[in-house]
């Protein structure tokens, strides 16, 4: 039998109100009740990380959290992280740096690299790899990838810290 | 794959919570990032969830008397971040950064990881190690166990249903302590091939047998040649789809040997 809840959450700034199954997944919430289909459906099981979105700031699989579990939550997608800009100086980096090729993963990417940043220490390549795991790219290898993040990371974080 | 169908309630007390887990076919959820994959792949269907997380103080790292009690719902980034960990207890300090990836550490938490028992994960080798103590708590009241006798076999625990493991314990290492944490996998955050968590002369193995395996043959021995030898009578480790027995067994002496400079100075 299905069981539905009524759940309210802000996304990407936005005030939403819905009644959904307790067992919808907060990434499929968002791509099909919610059109942001941004963020991507892929393993279904927290491997493959490119279904990472942000819950009250925080990165999470959007597969392993169910629609209900966020209500009351400030949810973030990429599609609020693009349009704010927030993402501008990855995205560019991205592009010039080859770092991605079908872009199935590049969303998710962009969402744990901006964690890393958003930490304000500079990393070793080592680290940002370590950092990224949790994120597949089946095209790039990642040495692109790790290229683009390392640049922002060298022009975006200040100097003197980490 | 999507989840099976199911209710879900989310209490805001202990008493509340007890009497949702009266329902045998009811599931305790906290941060979810072992439960929810078993749901989407089918392996589990419960009637009910009950999402503990909104429960109050559960969430607490309170040092006190000599001990570090960390609240069940503690998730694996605050264990990360917290100063009294790094500094009272650095060998779950040490263990945390290779629990999975910084999206999942965001939700997982302690008590999920300790009362789930996975038999790769690193939290439940580390409180073997640290001889911890569990606190839990059901309709009849609270009591303790210790971690040693926690773990009963593969997902195996001493919970009974209807219990919550609502902290867990850790006594406050000394100066003179020695503590190594080392795992061996394909890849970051992947689960461990084989992994040691290790407190002074208390060397428990993980990703080696059904619970935490403490090597107690091998940390009798004076030599490292020994102690690795000894390894042979401590551990009999099944085979992964990757590994087999003698692999993780020979790997095994590796982190042996990785750790005993540390362990034995």
């Amino acid at each position: 039998m299905e069981h539905a809840y009524d759940i309210t959450l802000t996304v990407n700034g936005a005030a939403v109100s819905r009644r959904v199954p307790a067992r919808l997944h907060l990434i499929d919430f968002l791509r099909e009740n919610l059109e942001l289909t941004g963020s991507h459906t892929g393993c279904e099981h927290g491997v493959c990380g490119a279904c990472t979105v942000r819950v009250n700031g925080d990165i999470v699989r959007g597969c392993l959290m169910l629609a209900v579990q966020a209500n009351g939550c400030r949810v973030d997608t990429i599609e609020g992280l693009s349009d704010s800009k927030e993402l501008a100086g990855l995205q560019k980096a991205f592009h010039q740096k080859n770092a991605l090729q079908c872009g199935f993963c590049t969303p998710g990417m962009l969402m744990a690299a901006q964690d890393l940043l958003l930490r304000g220490k500079k990393v070793s390549r080592e680290e940002i790899r370590t950092h990224i795991s949790g994120n597949y790219c089946r095209c790039t290898g990642y040495q692109a990838i790790v290229d683009a993040i390392e640049e922002v990371m060298q022009t975006e974080v200040p100097h003197g810290q980490g | 794959m999507k989840a099976p169908a199911f209710a879900y309630a989310k209490p805001a007390s202990l008493l509340e919570a007890f009497a949702l887990l009266q329902n045998p076919n009811a599931k305790i959820l906290a941060g979810g990032q072992s439960l929810i994959p078993s749901l989407n792949m089918r392996l589990s269907s419960p009637e009910l969830l009950v999402d503990i997380t909104g429960l109050p103080g559960l969430s607490e790292i309170k040092l006190s008397n000599g001990f570090v009690r960390i609240g069940a719902l503690v998730t694996h980034t605050r264990m990360e971040q917290s100063a009294e960990i790094k500094k009272h207890i650095p060998l779950l300090a040490q263990a945390v950064p290779h629990i999975a990836h910084a999206a999942i550490r965001n939700r997982g938490t302690i008590g999920g990881s300790l009362a789930l028992a996975d038999p790769a994960a690193e939290y439940p080798a580390c409180a073997v190690a640290l001889e911890a103590v569990f606190h839990i708590k059901g309709k009849q009241g609270e009591r303790r166990v210790k971690a040693t006798e926690f773990f009963k076999d593969l997902f195996e625990t001493d919970l009974t249903p209807g219990e919550l493991l609502v902290a867990a314990e850790f006594p406050v290492a000394e100066k003179s302590d020695r503590s190594v944490f080392l795992e061996l996998t394909r890849r970051h955050g992947d689960y461990a091939i084989i992994g040691l968590a290790a407190h002074n002369s208390r060397i428990v193995f993980f990703g080696a047998g059904a619970k935490p395996v403490v090597a107690g043959n091998a940390a009798l021995k004076k030599t490292l040649k020994e102690a690795k030898e000894a390894l042979k009578e401590d551990l009999d480790p099944p085979a992964d789809l990757y590994n087999s027995s003698a692999t993780k067994l020979y790997l095994a002496g590796v982190l042996l040997e990785r750790a005993w400079n540390t362990l034995t100075t």
